[in-house]
């Protein structure tokens, strides 16, 4: 059994810091940003062109579609691009 | 308040679509993630955002790969540590350095140190409401003693002497405690 002194403990619980809300958020909201991140997908599958613009830039690539830049939705491409 | 469920029941809600779950998933273990890639691997806070939202958004979609769901935790510890690792490779990239650099740079001893801390919040998520909002702004969030009392509505001149209290008791669930399955409850 591990002993704890308040020194320790209160060391252990300064340890975990929220992360920033926005990050929270954004990572909560995720199985709503997969609508729009099917959306993307499915497109790229059928269109090559737009899928080797989302490879070489897929921010830019986003933008210049007029798709929103959700950070969740852009982790989520980067994974299902280098996957692929 | 705290969630009652389990790692293991919690993923499952998950799993069968059940938004609220996934939420509840991320607040229990969004400090951890964190804490792995800005104070094991020292990420600045640009990478660090992208490493959280990876590891997220792999763990929602890969969800259904999961072998033991009770065994989420280990799962995104490892897959935060990989896509550190990743990040720093990409970094180096720009600025090399010899590889055994990278390798030998992850830092086990935080690791297992954070480790400990998921322990303790998870025994402070199961504490009465009083103690773990006090405990919490105190020592995570650097909250004075003027402020939590206002936040609180408490006579500040007591806000030490309860803070001690609450860690007293933690002490003693925690070396009293089984060491049986249930929430990593960070929240």
């Amino acid at each position: 059994m591990t002993a704890y002194d308040e020194e320790r403990l209160a060391k252990l619980i300064r340890a975990l810091r929220p992360a920033p809300e926005s990050w929270v958020r954004a990572a909560q909201e995720l199985p709503l940003a997969r609508k729009g991140l099917d959306e993307i997908v499915a497109r790229a599958e059928a269109d090559a062109a737009f899928r080797e613009r989302l490879i070489a830039d897929l921010e830019g690539a986003l933008t210049a579609e007029g798709y929103e830049r959700d950070p969740a939705v852009l982790a989520a491409l980067r994974a299902r691009l280098t996957s692929a | 308040m705290a969630s009652t469920l389990s790692d293991s029941q919690l993923v499952a809600r998950c799993r069968a679509g059940d938004q609220a779950a996934w939420g509840e998933l991320v607040e229990r273990f969004s400090r951890y993630v964190y804490a792995i890639s800005v104070q094991a691997f020292r990420l600045p806070e640009s990478d660090a955002e992208d490493v959280f939202q990876e590891v997220f958004a792999r763990a929602y979609q890969h969800l259904d790969k999961l072998r033991d769901d009770a065994a989420v935790k280990p799962w995104l510890a490892q897959l935060t540590r990989r896509l550190c690792i990743d990040r720093l490779r990409a970094s180096a990239r720009e600025r090399p350095v010899a590889d055994e650099e990278l390798v030998t740079a992850e830092p086990d001893e935080t690791l297992a140190f954070l480790d400990e801390a998921l322990t303790v919040h998870e025994a402070l998520a199961a504490a009465p409401e009083h103690c773990r909002e006090i405990l919490d702004r105190f020592f995570a969030r650097d909250e004075s003693y003027r402020t939590i009392a206002t936040d609180l509505d408490l006579p500040s001149g007591t806000i030490a002497s309860r803070i001690s209290r609450c860690l007293a008791r933690l002490k003693a669930h925690l070396e009293g405690r089984s060491d049986g399955p249930g929430p990593s409850g960070v929240r």
